[in-house]
Order: C-alpha cells, then sequence, then structure tokens
C-alpha cells in the first residue's frame, strides 16, 4: 500500500481539487462564520474557497449521500380532455445526481456511512428492501478521509471502533505531514484518483511525519469505558420512567442531534403542492420529534421527550447493534454534545444506563465545573 | 461568592416543598453549564451560578405546570417568568423563584472569536471563572480572558440584573440600572438597502438546517408539540430545506413573540449554524415598544398588545388614513 502513497503540498491541494472537479462534484468543509460546513468546491475561485481542515466540520457529511429533502417525483395536474371532471397527472422523474467526491472528512463521518449502508442496501432483507436514491449516490461517492491531527474532549469515537485515523469507509486516508498530506489509497476507486501530476511520491520521511501526528492524535483520546454491556442494559431500561426522566429533564426535545449526526438515517417523504405543480419529497425526520410517532388516530405512543430520548439512545446501542453485527449506530463524533443547547451528553446517558455512572444524582466528584471555583 | 453559598441555603430549605428547583449544573464540556433539576439535599453541591449559566431556566416551567417548581432566575430569565405568569401559561402560586444579583453571562461565540480557530466548545480542556476573568488552558496554554470582553450583548443593556419578581433573593437586591438600548445590534443591518438585508438572510438562512432548537430553546413558544411547522393540515410549511421555507419559519416565529419576546437571546444561543435569529425578534420587539409603549416580561398583570385589542389604539390612527 505505502508504495502508491502519494504526497500533495498545501500550495498544490486548490488545483487538484479542481482537476478532479472535471470527473466529479467536489465537496470539502468550508468555514462559513463560526460555522464549519461542507459546501460544493468552486473550481473557478479555487483559492476563495479552500477547505477548513483543521477544524471538526459542524455537521456531518450525511447530507451528500442522503439530502436533506430530495425531490423523487415532480408533477402537474391537468383536466382530462377526455372526461372533463376528471385530472390527470403528469408525472416527471428528476435527473439521477452524478458522481461526488468529499474531500477532507473526518473518519467518523466515512464511518457514518458504514451504519446506513446495511439499512438501505437490502442486506437485511435479502435484497428485498433496496433504496434506490440512497445506493445511487452512495456507490458514486468517493471519500477521502483527513485524518485527525487532534481530538476535542467531546470526541469519543474510540469508545465505538473508531479510531482518529480510522480508514474504515475511505477510498484515500489523507494526513497531514510538514507541508501537505500524505494521501494512501484504501480502494482501487481511490488509487486511480491518485493519477496525478500535481500529486508527488510520498518519501519515507513525509510517511514517518504522518505516522507520527496520528499517534499524537491518538494519545489525546481518554481511554473508553467498556460500554458492550450497553445493549442489554438499554432493554432492562426500558421501563424505567424514572430513569429516562432524569436523563431527559434538561433535553429541548429538538432535532440538533439528529441533523448533526452521521449516523441517523430516518426519513419522511410528503407531497409538497402549489396550485396544480408539486413535488413528492423525501426529507430527514428526526425520532425526537413528536410528528415522528404519531399516530393517524391522534394517538402519539411516544407522548414525551423521555420516551423519544430513550427511542434515540435505545436505537443507537441496543436496537440497531442487535440487528446489525453488534456494530453502534453512533460513531462518537461528538457533535450532539457539542452542539447541544442544552448540555445532554450521550456518553453520560450511555454509562449511566450501564451503571458505571449516576445521573441526575451526582454522588461522585463532578466533572470539570465550569464556574466553580469561588 | 457568598451568594453562591446563600442561594444553595434557599434552595436547601425550598427543596422539601417543590417537585424539583431548576438552576445550573456542571455540563459536558468546560466552557459549558447545563440546566440542573436538583430533587435531592446532596444535589444542590453543584448549582453553578455564574457566568455560565447561560441556559433560561423558564423554558422548563411549564412543563411543570400545576406542581410546585422552585426556579432559579437570572434577571433575564425572570423577565421570562413574568411573561409565561401574564398569559396565564404558568400559574404565579406554583413557581418558587429565586433570584440572584447576575453579573452577566458569557457569549460562546465572542469567546471564540478571542480564541482564534480553537475556540469552539470541546477545544478547551480546562475553564474556570474568577470575578473578571475566565482563565482557561486550550492546547496545554494558560490564557485569561477580561469577563467584561466576552459578555453577552443583552448583558450590556440588561436594565433588571436582579430578578423583577422573586420570593427569595440571595445578597442585596439593587434597583433597576439607567441603562438605554439604542438597538445597535439592528443598525447596522437596517442601513442597508432593502435587497442586500434580503440577501443577508438568504445567505443565514442557507446553513439552517431546520433542527427547531431556536424554537425548543425559546421559554415563550408554548406551543410545543402542535406548532404550526410540522401541522400537515393546515400545510403551513413545506419540508424542503431552501430558504424560503427556512425564512417562513423564522417570520412565524418572530410575528408570534412580538412584544412577548423579553430578548433572552436563547433562540440564538441554541442555533447549530450560528445564524442571528434574535435580530428578527429585536426588530419586531421594538416596533411593539414603539407603537404601544409595552416590554414584555415586567408585569405579570399586563398583556401583550397583540393578544389584546383597544377599540382605539392610542398611537394607531386608523380614522386618519
Amino acid at each position: 500500500m505505502e508504495a502508491s502513497s502519494k504526497f500533495i503540498a498545501r500550495t498544490a491541494l486548490a488545483g487538484w481539487l479542481g482537476e478532479l472537479s472535471a470527473r466529479f462534484r467536489v465537496w470539502a468543509p468550508r468555514r462559513e462564520g463560526r460555522a464549519v460546513l461542507y459546501r460544493p468546491f468552486d473550481p473557478q475561485a479555487p483559492e476563495d474557497n479552500l477547505p477548513e481542515l483543521d477544524k471538526k466540520p459542524t455537521e456531518s457529511a450525511k447530507h451528500i449521500i442522503f439530502p436533506r429533502s430530495e425531490p423523487l417525483i415532480n408533477f402537474r395536474r391537468k383536466r382530462d380532455p377526455e372526461h372533463p371532471g376528471q385530472f390527470l397527472l403528469d408525472l416527471r422523474v428528476p435527473e439521477a445526481p452524478g458522481p461526488s467526491l468529499i474531500f477532507g472528512l473526518p473518519p467518523c463521518d466515512a464511518r457514518g456511512f458504514m451504519v446506513f449502508d446495511p439499512v438501505y442496501n437490502g442486506s437485511g432483507t435479502d435484497g428485498q428492501a433496496r433504496d434506490i436514491y440512497y445506493l445511487r449516490r452512495r456507490a458514486a461517492a468517493l471519500l477521502i478521509v483527513r485524518s485527525c491531527s487532534r481530538t476535542l474532549s467531546t470526541c469519543f469515537c474510540n469508545w465505538v471502533g473508531g479510531a482518529p485515523d480510522s480508514a474504515e469507509g475511505a477510498d484515500i486516508l489523507a494526513s497531514e505531514a510538514e507541508d501537505g498530506f500524505l494521501l494512501e489509497p484504501v480502494s482501487s476507486e481511490g488509487a486511480a484518483a491518485l493519477d496525478s501530476g500535481l500529486l508527488v511520491p510520498a518519501d519515507e520521511n513525509r510517511l514517518k511525519a504522518a505516522q507520527a501526528a496520528r499517534d499524537e492524535a491518538k494519545k489525546t483520546l481518554k481511554p473508553a469505558p467498556d460500554i458492550s454491556g450497553a445493549g442489554k442494559a438499554l432493554l432492562e431500561r426500558f421501563e424505567d420512567a424514572a430513569f429516562w426522566k432524569g436523563e431527559a429533564a434538561h433535553c429541548l426535545s429538538c432535532g440538533i442531534c439528529t441533523f448533526l449526526c452521521p449516523t441517523c438515517y430516518c426519513f419522511n417523504v410528503t407531497d409538497e403542492t402549489a396550485g396544480a405543480n408539486g413535488v413528492r419529497l423525501r426529507s430527514w425526520d428526526a425520532c425526537m420529534t413528536p410528528l415522528f410517532t404519531l399516530e393517524a388516530s391522534g394517538h402519539n405512543p411516544r407522548q414525551d421527550k423521555a420516551a423519544r430520548l430513550k427511542n434515540r439512545i435505545g436505537h443507537k446501542f441496543s436496537y440497531y447493534p442487535e440487528l446489525h453485527e453488534a456494530r453502534f449506530a453512533c460513531v462518537g463524533c461528538g457533535r450532539c454534545i457539542k452542539s447541544c443547547p442544552s448540555g445532554v451528553d450521550i456518553r453520560r446517558i450511555v454509562t449511566d444506563s450501564v451503571g458505571l455512572t449516576q445521573s441526575p444524582k451526582p454522588k461522585a466528584a463532578p466533572r470539570n465545573i465550569p464556574g466553580g471555583k469561588e | 461568592m457568598a451568594t453562591q453559598e446563600e442561594l444553595k441555603k434557599i434552595i436547601l430549605d425550598v427543596l422539601p416543598d417543590v417537585d424539583c428547583v431548576i438552576g445550573w449544573g456542571p455540563g459536558p464540556e468546560p466552557l459549558c453549564a447545563s440546566p440542573y433539576f436538583m430533587r435531592n439535599p446532596e444535589d444542590v453541591d453543584y448549582l453553578l451560578a455564574g457566568p455560565a449559566s447561560v441556559h433560561n431556566p423558564a423554558l422548563f416551567l411549564p412543563e411543570y405546570k400545576g406542581r410546585k417548581t422552585g426556579v432559579v432566575v437570572k434577571g433575564c430569565d425572570s423577565r421570562s417568568v413574568v411573561q409565561l405568569i401574564s398569559e396565564n401559561l404558568i400559574r404565579r402560586e406554583d413557581v418558587v423563584i429565586i433570584g440572584f444579583p447576575c453579573a452577566g453571562v458569557v457569549d460562546a461565540s465572542k469567546i471564540a472569536a478571542k480564541l482564534g480557530p480553537y475556540g469552539e466548545p470541546g477545544e478547551t480542556e480546562r475553564a474556570i471563572f474568577d470575578k473578571d476573568a475566565l482563565n482557561l488552558s486550550l492546547g496545554g496554554k494558560e490564557l485569561s480572558i477580561p469577563l467584561s470582553e466576552i459578555l453577552a450583548d443583552k448583558c450590556s443593556r440588561c436594565k433588571h440584573p436582579g430578578a423583577v419578581i422573586s420570593d427569595y433573593f440571595a445578597g442585596e437586591a439593587a434597583d433597576a440600572l439607567q441603562v438605554k438600548d439604542d438597538f445597535t445590534d439592528l443598525a447596522g443591518l437596517e442601513s442597508l438597502p432593502l435587497e442586500e438585508r434580503f440577501r443577508f438572510w438568504e445567505k443565514e438562512m442557507s446553513r439552517c438546517i431546520r433542527c427547531y432548537a431556536c424554537r425548543n430553546a425559546c421559554p415563550l413558544c408554548v406551543c410545543r408539540d402542535h406548532c404550526v411547522a410540522s401541522s400537515r393540515e393546515p400545510h403551513w410549511l413545506a419540508q424542503a430545506n431552501g430558504v424560503r421555507d427556512n425564512l417562513m419559519f423564522q417570520v412565524i416565529h418572530a410575528t408570534h413573540l412580538a412584544g412577548r419576546c423579553t430578548g433572552c437571546g436563547e433562540c440564538q444561543r441554541a442555533c447549530p449554524v450560528h445564524i442571528p435569529v434574535l435580530l428578527l425578534k429585536r426588530s419586531l420587539g421594538r416596533a411593539v415598544e414603539q407603537l404601544f409603549g409595552h416590554h414584555a416580561g415586567l408585569d405579570p398583570e399586563s398583556r401583550p398588545p397583540l393578544l389584546t385589542f383597544q377599540m382605539e389604539e392610542t398611537n394607531i390612527k386608523e380614522r386618519e388614513w
């Protein structure tokens, strides 16, 4: 593998992404004020939209493969000339999307797609339930993962089988090496994308520098507790209403955690009409909202935020792993913790459930207390 | 801080008579506290009432309607409590209001700006607030930032740092401050031509992910599970995640809050992609102030002008049009 590794100088990066733009729609993280979002790379103005690679993107990359809202069919209603009292529908299927390339996503975002795959590729239904909209984008996407040069206090990929330099799900693994990036092909598609005159073969020093930086980043993660019992513990907690009311007390029941999450894959389908025209949309749904489980009768089996939070955590750490080879439906990116306006910490809920910690009655010494010193 | 100890004593006294006392406690990372629900005496040890107590605990009160609940409030939070009482969304006799002299809370955006590229939550290793400064460790370095430079904008225009209503008050209650709110935050945007203002909102709203955290963090957005935004029948908003529908929701939100919003700023603080949605509420709030002379959240007996009517409005000369 190392023999075919390449190196690209930071100064050549925009040029290479420009080159790739001829074959792919290129996406890369970009800073907008305080937020870092995945935006299309503009090859016409490459220097103006250089990727932000030092910071973890605020959002995950999932919307590139699984758009926030995606038109499935456009329709137009018109009068039937044969039967004037009736209507006909003109249907138009939107054009299929072309290939995309995501440059600079952190390893947790690439692993997020590994959680999506078994749900949508039909593997659990003998190929019966295949999501063509997801699969066609997924099959045509090239992922250039950048290993993390440092981690945040909200990061916990090592709890759930990840690492700051994990290549799982990647086509190319990019690692910071001095004045540029070491590019290691992981898949054959990745290797093909490294065929460019702007790249040079990686020399020994750069290979070493990249490895050293990756080892350094790994050291910044705190050791992971043993949460292998979470699946069983969460099932046992299912009827424990007091536990869930306590955990959810400060939850706002908003959609931040779900929508920033690289693994939350639920969607809704609605017809949006304006006059005679309309579109059938598939858009993100969130189990933290009441509408997610509202039944036509008016009954809602998940009446309160405690029931909704229980489902979210249970799904990620118990029900999903039960169905999909013990893989947690969480990649430990920590965005739900970092962006939660109310300080809900998914790690704490999991460790509470397995009995490693106890909330909301902190009896042991609390963790870092802001404003705590007097 | 003697105040913090006095607060704890008051909470311990109140605790036996209430379901819980809502305040602030340790959050998941050093720069951020978390709303905190105290039920047992030992919980009270971890109370944090200081510059990191950014959340508005009044938000949770309607959930506890009908149950006696204690709430620790900053001045701005107390205005939300008053507003909720005035609209009969909570009952005065259900809440035990505990005030303290607030010295302002920090704005995470300002901290991030001070710290450069590494100032986001999750990047700080340790943070301790003292009287005038935030001391923190970041990337192995020790830094100190004067509090005055990172306090939220709402604190600089705050007239009531102590509670406007309270059953208990820790420390010395002070008179209202003589501070003028001249809406400087709106001035820059309003100096632009209309088309440019619209382009500003188009750009901001293109980041919106429709998570509705702005709505759910708002103490006066009390429709909760029955919001027009998620109603299919009638269908006010499309699921399409475009600027048009994103902005439409913000306009609905701001309109419903005109004359009710107390400017606590939680909508804007909650936004994960940092859209300045408070500007919309401030603009409509100012219009209501100018038209009706009404200031939300100061008098539990008052009615928001848009929730009532007069045969002849004082400042609206209908017959002279």
